[in-house]
């Protein structure tokens, strides 16, 4: 058997050890990860916790999201209405599917994952649980401002996808469009937060001996989505600031009179927008393979083909996005290629599909609500599909596209990929977090009134469509056969809310909700990790995993695992702890240390809500006063973090040894930092692009670069900031006592980043190029903005570094902090040459 | 607005020219192949709930999965993929020159139409209602006076986009007489819901008969009346152009065959001597938001005027 880490894997044999463990270890592991009181609630971190404040939260605006369809169904069940007057409608549809689809969608599946992996990975907790606390606070304080603008009538109003020029100061003078951009800002923080924390979960704490292979189907679903948030959020990211900066400073990226052009924000939003979709439903197919197996009792059919369909999923929809763009007047080959691609990912849909089909034929189907809700996602995103695969079609599209028609296509899929799945999911995993499973009887009416309803409100919306009907109108003129197809609509509504508030009064019955106090346990007779018998410190040992569904191949695991047989049977460090591993074979690497509760993280996220509210209403003092609050509490609540250790070197059960610290590519941190330089390297790319974009469809008038001498100094002093960043390690290195005086360099390379930045601005201008003035000036001064920014981080970090090194908390020879600093830096240099280059050559082409 | 619009049959599915007519054809394909494939994925359920033990095995391997999951959609779309990428082609074919050319030109909440001669000089003006010859391909122009709207007359053809910046072109054809329905398909803002307009296919020499007439209508001076005064007295002309008076405005619809246009309001009142009166008087009541402002401060008798003047103009 061939190793990763030379870790030898004969030591697995030693587990389940036989002796019995000291007493007082499980007591003290059930201190360590005691459960909140009171106020502590606000300052949790542990999973179990946030985890269940997530999907609340999430279900909550989902909620809210429904009660405006409802309202909006009320007005369109009869021509003329006046229920909602136009702006107020606007209002409506713009919240509910903003709401839906950013606040509702995509972090109730990430929710599920930070509640469901660490149990799946046996992990006694996700790597970064600050972080998480964090992205959650932001989302929830955020979302509910957010939602809060609709009272005081200033909520967005220009559909989700919010086209400039519509949205552009000349015809949205309100700040009810800075709203949704600071909506949306909450949500691009805590979905990247949240994908950096899934990705590094997932890779780094899966439980030893779980190689990729063995690895559960959700936590590649999981693994999935979160590459693809990192890779298509800053696309959505950058289209939002453009247009801030656009309708705060006059920068024309959308405006066709000075050199911008308002597709290219349907290129961003889109590019960001149809990968949205696969981040909705791929970890609610994979919930469902979860589901299936338990459901049929058998393995999952086509384990491998599954996983090959979400990778390929996954790098489809980034191939895809100009389908809602067919009717712009595009020149037929990207048609074409376009139209392929958004069939050609059906394909991967089928696989998954019948996947499932084949894993309830090889077993024996029991019925129960989780299966009648996955069955009948089944069905209704099998439809759902089938309409896509029709809107693929061109021509088709030509009539279809932003009818009633894409209103139904759409909510078959996310029914039928998303909403059901997830329904489901609440049935099957509530025994884990509740002393109570749901009501399988109330259950069962709940999954036939949404199943009807669903279908009942959806299925009219077709024919509406080709009847005619637009989407988004506030209300439509009398003729018969519309008039009973959006009746039968608005009926159907509201049998599913009525299913929904079904599902909410056996919510209120049945759950019983106090991690501390266990949980129903696998009343579905599942396979996987999360059912072995666990607390609040997860599982009281972490297994060695053999197979895919460890539960059915090992029948004494779950005893052995509570009797402290395996890995971790105690807190090594006295402090709250997991096993990293190695990414693919899952070899055990070191003990990560976790930092414990901190109200920090919610102050943080408090004071960023500040800071973009205050920012949104143009108070721009207390904005600052916010800015510099949200800075602190994030530096405090690092400040916890990267402690010397004193114990270097633990046994983790049965003579094995790993250390408690790591450093570089073995560390955790080292792999969150460069999630985050791909975040901002695609922020880079797709600033380039739009600055390459409006090169081609806008060539005239742009302004020669900055002589090539103008170069030298910027590039120059961006290397000698490498270089410092560079030096600050080796010496720290080679000189332990360094550690006092590191900050010298990594303080002074952010201070030679900046005067390049600061050289670049005055090259540009001295050539004669304003932001305000065309669409060159803005996309090049976005590209230095940027950089800007980064070297603003930078700066923080050096201070951060001053800190540190005068309470003497850098220790070499090698330090986290300064790695992580340093890693920066160099990151930052390079962007800053890029965003040098690229502008200039852009001209030239 | 238009039974022509959303009555039944659904447009989509009931195409009078060849630029609509193949998509018929398509939507009925694709329904059919939908209903199979749902049917088949239902039936594979049913089997794999209670079907015999052999069957149940088989459809439990992979290879159900590769056969039903990859090979049958991989030959589908495969078949689907050419025939739509023919029918784009077909479909988006520009008209041959020498067609009749017009542009429309999407503003907040209504559409301008422009009949162009073939240099592309406007020769005239009109507003949410576009006339054409049956049996032949019309050019259409389109473009944006401020956001992007979209121009949608499903009986003749699908949608394309009107674009601030860019002019996109598509080309209809109406192959029998009638009243064809259209609206915005892109949300524009507040009063999206109630911009529309219709087309109107003539018997080519019918039409000729119309244009004639539209032609008679901007060369024939106005006799000056009480309720054109008060047409340029109470601001009226600073949106509107009357071809042939000092009525120039270029912001709202040119009025001049006004009366003798089958909608108003941008295609949702049909046009009579009491809908113009409410129209002129209370427009913001019926289609709030539109650019006209509510002209309740005359007196009934200026109103009454007005709207005289406004019936002349044919």
């Amino acid at each position: 058997m061939t190793t990763e880490t030379g870790f030898d894997p004969a030591l697995y044999d030693r587990f389940p050890t036989r002796e019995t463990r000291p007493d007082g270890e499980l007591e003290e592991l059930e201190r360590i990860w005691c459960a909140p009181r009171k106020w502590g609630y606000f300052a949790a971190v542990n999973n179990n916790y946030i985890g269940l404040y997530y999907v609340a939260a999430a279900f909550l605006f989902f909620l809210l999201a429904g009660i405006l369809a409802l309202v909006m169904r009320v007005q369109l069940a009869a021509p003329l209405q006046t229920v909602l007057p136009p702006d107020t409608y606007n209002q409506f549809f713009t919240m509910h599917g903003t709401l839906m689809m950013f606040l509702f969608a995509v972090p109730m599946v990430e929710a599920i994952g930070i509640l469901l992996l660490p149990q799946m990975l046996a992990a006694r907790d996700l790597p970064f649980p600050r972080l998480s606390a964090y992205a959650f606070w932001a989302y929830l304080v955020g979302g509910l401002c957010f939602f809060g603008s609709l009272f005081i009538g200033l909520a967005p109003d220009g559909g989700w996808f919010m086209y400039p020029p519509l949205t552009s100061t000349a015809y949205s003078p309100g700040i009810n469009t800075d709203f949704w951009l600071l909506g949306i800002g909450f949500i691009e923080i805590s979905a990247i937060a949240g994908a950096i924390e899934i990705i590094v979960g997932v890779l780094r704490t899966r439980a030893p001996g779980m190689t990729l292979d063995r690895m559960p189907i959700f936590a590649w679903a999981m693994l999935v989505f979160a590459v693809m948030i990192i890779v298509a959020f800053p696309s959505v990211i950058v289209g939002t600031l453009l247009l801030e900066l656009e309708r705060a400073f006059n920068w024309p990226f959308f405006d066709p009179l000075r050199g911008g052009d308002p597709l290219l924000w349907q290129h961003l939003f889109w590019f960001f927008g149809h990968p949205e979709v696969y981040i909705i439903f791929l970890p609610a197919a994979g919930l469902t393979s979860m589901m299936v197996a338990a459901i049929a009792r058998s393995e999952l059919v086509g384990h491998r083909l599954v996983v090959m369909a979400m990778v390929g999923t996954g790098f489809l929809s980034f191939g895809v996005w100009a389908h809602h763009m067919f009717a712009v007047g595009m020149p037929r080959v990207s048609t074409g290629m376009f139209s392929a691609a958004s069939m050609a990912v059906s394909i991967p849909a089928g696989v998954q599909l019948f996947a499932w089909i084949a894993t309830l034929a090889s077993g024996r189907i029991r019925w129960s609500t989780p299966a009648l809700f996955t069955v009948g996602a089944m069905f209704v995103f099998t439809m759902g599909g089938l309409t896509g695969v029709m809107v693929a079609f061109v021509p088709f599209d030509w009539q279809a596209h932003d009818s009633y028609f894409i209103v139904a296509h759409l909510h078959y899929v996310l029914m039928g990929g998303m909403v059901l799945p997830m329904f489901a999911a609440f049935y099957f995993w509530t025994p884990m977090v509740s002393r109570r499973p749901l009501s399988e009887r109330l259950g069962k009416w709940v999954f036939g009134l949404m199943f009807a309803g669903l279908h009942i409100a959806f299925f009219p919306m077709h024919i509406s469509g080709l009847l005619g009907m637009p989407r988004r109108v506030f209300t439509y003129l009398p003729s018969s056969p519309l008039e009973l197809l959006n009746f039968l609509s608005t009926i159907g509504a509201f049998m599913f809310a009525s299913a929904v508030a079904l599902f909410i009064v056996d919510l209120v019955r049945s759950f019983r909700w106090a991690p501390s106090e266990g949980n129903a346990g696998n009343c579905f007779d599942s396979g996987t990790l999360e059912w072995l018998p666990s607390g609040l410190y997860s599982t009281r040992s972490i297994p060695v995993v053999k197979s895919r569904y460890p539960l059915w191949d090992d029948s004494s695991l779950a005893k052995d695992v509570e009797e402290g047989r395996y890995f971790l049977p105690n807190s090594v460090t006295g402090l709250r702890e997991t096993i990293v591993t190695s990414p693919i074979m899952a070899e055990p690497q070191y003990v990560e240390i976790m930092p414990g509760p901190s109200p920090w993280p919610f102050w943080g996220a408090v004071a960023t809500a500040v800071f973009f509210l205050a920012l949104t209403v143009q108070a721009y003092a207390v904005s600052a006063v916010a800015g510099i609050v949200m800075i602190l509490c994030i530096m405090r609540w690092l400040w916890e973090t990267d402690r010397p250790i004193r114990k270097r070197k633990v046994d983790v059960g049965a003579g094995i040894i790993l250390p408690t610290y790591a450093v570089g590519r073995d560390s955790h941190g080292w792999w969150a930092m460069n999630i985050l330089y791909i975040v901002m390297g695609m922020m880079l790319f797709v600033l380039i692009f739009s600055n390459a974009y409006l090169r081609g469809v806008q060539p005239e008038g742009w302004v020669a670069p900055p002589s090539w001498s103008s170069l030298i100094p910027i590039l120059g002093l961006n290397a000698l900031a490498a270089a410092l960043a560079i030096a600050a390690v080796r010496v720290l290195s080679r000189r332990r006592r360094a550690g006092r005086r590191i900050w010298i360099l990594l303080a002074s390379a952010p201070l030679a980043l900046a005067a390049g930045v600061y050289g670049d601005v005055e090259a540009w201008r001295s050539a004669g190029l304003s932001p305000a003035a065309s669409g060159q000036g803005a996309t090049t001064f976005a590209l230095l903005a940027q950089q800007g920014t980064a070297v603003a981080f930078a700066l923080l970090m050096g201070f951060y570094a001053i800190a540190r090194g005068g309470r003497n908390l850098i220790r070499g020879p090698r330090s986290g902090t300064v790695d992580t600093i340093s890693r920066f830096i160099l990151f930052a240099a390079g962007q800053g040459a890029a965003a040098a280059i690229m502008p200039r050559l852009m001209v030239l082409a | 607005m238009t039974e022509a619009l959303f009555g039944w049959p659904p447009p989509v599915l009931d195409p009078m020219g060849p630029y609509a007519e193949p998509v018929r054809t398509v939507a009925w394909a694709l329904s059919g192949m939908g209903a199979l494939v749902t049917t088949l994925v239902v039936a594979a359920l049913f089997v794999a709930w209670r079907g015999p033990p052999v069957w149940r095995a088989r459809l439990g391997g992979q290879t159900s999965i590769l056969v039903f999951g990859v090979a049958l959609p991989a030959v589908v779309l495969a078949a689907l993929l050419i025939w739509g990428l023919m029918l784009t082609a077909k479909l988006d074919r520009p008209a041959a020159d020498g067609a009749m050319r017009v542009r429309v030109t999407g503003e907040m909440w209504w559409f301008r139409v422009q009949y162009l001669d073939p240099q592309g000089r406007v020769i005239a003006e009109d507003a949410n209602e576009l006339h054409i010859p049956t049996g032949q391909p019309v050019a259409i122009e389109l473009a944006s006076a401020d956001v992007i709207h979209s121009f949608w007359v499903p009986h003749l053809s699908g949608k394309k986009d009107m674009i601030p910046g860019r002019t996109n072109r598509l080309t209809v054809q109406a192959d029998r007489i009638g009243r064809y329905g259209g609206v915005c398909a892109e949300y524009c803002g507040r009063a999206h819901a109630l911009m529309g307009m219709v087309v109107i296919a003539h018997a080519p020499d019918e039409f000729g008969r119309w244009w004639g007439a539209r032609r008679a209508a901007a060369a024939t001076p106005k006799p000056d009346s009480a309720g054109f005064a008060l047409f340029t007295d109470s601001g009226c002309a600073a949106c509107h152009t009357v071809d042939g008076t000092r009525a120039v405005g270029r912001t709202g619809p040119n009025l001049t065959n006004v009366a003798a246009r089958q909608t108003l309001g941008g295609g949702i009142l049909p046009n009579n001597r009491g809908t113009m009166t409410g129209w002129v008087g209370h427009s913001q009541s019926i289609k709030p938001g539109n650019r006209m402002p509510n002209y309740d401060r005359l007196e009934p008798r200026q109103l009454q005027d007005i709207v005289t003047y406004l019936e002349t103009l044919k």
